[in-house]
């Protein structure tokens, strides 16, 4: 095997991520009566950072591969990372002051925040098994860690103790896949994997192996039969760490598929095309249906998830750079409305109370309006009302099944997308038409609440203007 | 002839230690057949001609990292009973699930169109021009590899990072001691003088 010098400069937010997270750990250290606040300050520049150099160096020009063939820096690596740099921007700005009042606010948190950004720019540019996989459990292990940040609670041990032992799981089901794949391909380079495909060599054994990589991705995405420690983790995790769980690591989910099966066993998508319908139709199913029941708002969105993540696949199923694009504007304009309303439960929340069921939303139209306007906002986009993101998003997704031929999978979502209606709908009847009889003052402090204005109006403004995230997903596969 | 006579022999012992690890009452004798299993996996790996890998694998998890967890075991007081709840009641569905499995996987590898041979003979190819496993690696490692091996490095940083985190906690009312502190006191911070009345004053 020769050895070619890698060009670094291509790797540039990877390698500012990496520098970063050691500066964190130390900065930390000399900043014991400050709560976190280098630590913070210094994660949100780093971030911010990340997405400007996504852009500067991978955006535009033709697709590069370095690092011997591990590394690929190409359109869709650029918004897969800024989009998940992004998101975890714009989640731990919620977080400080619930940590606070939790007495959980310690450096560590946005260290841990940090390393999984970087793992998820790891998959972004992947363009070997090896380096996913490296990436993934770089953002697996920090989400365990997280999940169990509140290491007092009681549901938050039960629910990282579930996390791991299914993650774990799931990652040895992707090994197990990844492993077949190697031995039918000869190579672990996601390039020599694709020639070998189109080549025809060894194709059940690849077959055999992709099926059980599929399973590990449904894992790791919570895709119904795979969703089990979905409604668990994100109900016994500390709220800012459900907000961080719930967005940005579904982009990275999204990284791992178009990597693995869309770009390098793109050929078998006539083999992986009727697993990715079954999941869908069953997480929409089992997404919508138990999302009706839940009392608990934090499981209710969990089961959202579930069904949201069917539709995201509804997307991949078409197999098409159109239905690649509608999946990753879907996981894009999920991740911005997941995190406003987990960071909605936060702003909620106070000192020893956690806004964590619906009831809690009683009366927040009397208590606060501009609250319950983003609410409104938030609730119509992941329904897909007209005039906000997640419309723009459900209908990219239609287009490219109905173009496809498969226009009975269409009608089926647009009706789990009624039934889903239903329960969001109930959260702004307990908004708007419920009364609190003893109203609590909100204490969400400035930072957050400007925070949340503009997630919120980042939903309705993408939801009218939506052409400039259009397009950037439709370049990012070449369209 | 006779390697595959020694393959068969130690891949039945690994399936057997394997298998033991998670059936065995006492979690000491699961710890040491875990040792077995990979003792005999590096026996393994020694016949497929990766002794650097055989032996790494000896030095590191059978030397270090096994001895380690048989303390952590032999220190925890865990109730096996407690554990294995509902292990009888899973057991059929669990079982099925399973053999199913098994078999699906059984029909897939074993058809006409896996040609299981000709992957071997790829490896084989692949090692033939060097013979030298150390070199090998040597040579790739911080090369060809440089990048899933910094990766690597991040990894074990992370879990350093998380395993502090997760159990380094500050205990309230535990006792300990501040030598400077202690060096620095003086005797009006221990000794107190008390007059106390004599009976002779009392008697006068």
């Amino acid at each position: 095997m020769t050895f070619e010098m890698p060009q670094f400069a291509l790797a540039a937010p990877e390698i500012w991520l990496g520098i970063m997270v050691c500066v964190v750990l130390i900065a930390d250290l000399f900043d014991r009566g400050g709560e976190g606040r280098i630590a913070f300050l210094l994660t949100q520049l780093t971030l911010l950072v990340t997405v400007w150099l996504a852009f500067s160096t991978h955006w535009g020009g033709a697709a590069q591969i370095t690092f011997n063939g591990m590394y690929v820096s190409d359109n869709l690596a650029a918004v897969l990372k800024a989009a998940s740099a992004g998101l975890a921007a714009i989640t731990i700005g919620y977080s400080r002051d619930y940590l606070r009042q939790r007495e959980l606010l310690r450096g560590e948190f946005y260290l841990l925040v940090l390393i999984a950004t970087l793992g998820m720019s790891v998959m972004a540019s992947a363009s070997s098994l090896l380096v996913l996989y490296m990436g993934l459990e770089l953002l697996s292990l920090s989400l365990y860690a997280l999940v169990a940040f509140n290491r007092e609670s009681r549901v938050g041990s039960e629910a990282a103790m579930k996390y791991f032992v299914l993650g774990a799981l799931s990652s040895g089901m992707l090994l197990y896949g990844m492993s077949m794949i190697y031995g039918s391909a000869g190579s672990l380079l996601l390039g020599d994997i694709m020639a070998a495909a189109a080549a025809g060599e060894n194709r059940l054994l690849m077959a055999f192996g992709m099926t059980f990589a599929l399973v590990g991705v449904a894992f790791k995405f919570g895709a119904a039969p795979f969703h089990m420690w979905i409604p668990d983790v994100y109900q016994g995790a500390p709220t800012a760490v459900t907000a961080f769980l719930g967005s940005a690591p579904k982009v990275a989910a999204l990284a791992l598929f178009l990597r693995l099966l869309a770009e390098g066993l793109g050929d078998l998508h006539d083999q992986w095309q009727i697993m990715a319908i079954i999941l869908a139709v069953g997480s929409l199913a089992i997404g919508n249906l138990f999302a009706l029941v839940q009392t608990n708002i934090k499981r209710m969105l969990g089961y959202s998830t579930v069904s949201h993540i069917g539709f995201l696949f509804l997307g991949l199923i078409a197999g098409s750079n159109e239905g690649y694009a509608a999946a990753l504007f879907y996981a894009i304009s999920y991740g911005i409305m997941a995190a406003g309303a987990f960071g909605m439960i936060i702003l909620l929340s106070r000192r020893g109370f956690e806004a964590e069921m619906i009831d809690d939303m009683r009366g927040l139209n009397d208590r606060h309006s501009g609250f319950a306007l983003v609410m409104l906002l938030l609730m119509f986009s992941m329904t897909g009302i007209p005039g906000t993101v997640g419309f723009y998003a459900k209908w990219m997704v239609l287009q490219s099944l109905v173009e496809a031929g498969l226009v009975w999978l269409a009608v089926l979502a647009v009706i789990f997308a009624v039934i889903g209606a239903f329960y969001y709908l109930r959260v702004l009847k307990a908004v708007y038409f419920d009364r609190d009889e003893a109203p609590a003052p909100l204490e969400a402090p400035l930072g957050p609440r400007v925070v949340i204005a503009a997630n919120g109006g980042l939903v309705l403004l993408l939801g009218l203007f939506p052409d400039a995230l259009i397009e950037l997903c439709r370049a990012a596969f070449g369209l | 002839m006779i390697e595959k006579v020694i393959f068969y022999v130690f891949a039945a012992i690994l399936l057997l230690a394997a298998t033991l690890v998670i059936t065995a009452r006492n979690p000491v004798h699961s710890a040491l057949s875990l040792v077995l299993a990979f003792f005999t996996s590096s026996a393994l790996w020694l016949l497929a001609e990766a002794e650097f890998l055989g032996i790494a694998l000896v030095l590191v998890y059978v030397g270090a990292v096994m001895v380690l967890f048989l303390f952590v075991v032999m220190m925890l007081d865990i109730n096996v009973s407690v554990l294995r709840e509902g292990f009888a009641r899973y057991l059929p569905l669990g079982a099925l699930v399973g053999v199913v499995m098994v078999l699906q996987m059984l029909l897939v590898l074993g058809s006409a169109e896996v040609d299981l041979a000709s992957l071997t003979a790829t490896a084989a190819d692949a090692g033939a021009a060097e013979t030298n496993n150390i070199r090998m690696l040597g040579n790739v490692l911080y090369t060809v590899y440089v990048y899933p091996f910094e990766l690597a490095a991040i990894v074990l940083l992370l879990a350093i990072i998380a395993a502090i985190m997760l159990t380094h906690r500050r205990r309230g009312g535990t006792k300990h001691q501040d030598i400077s502190a202690q060096v620095r006191t003086r005797k009006e911070d221990r000794l107190r003088m008390v007059r106390m009345p004599t009976d002779r004053n009392n008697d006068s």
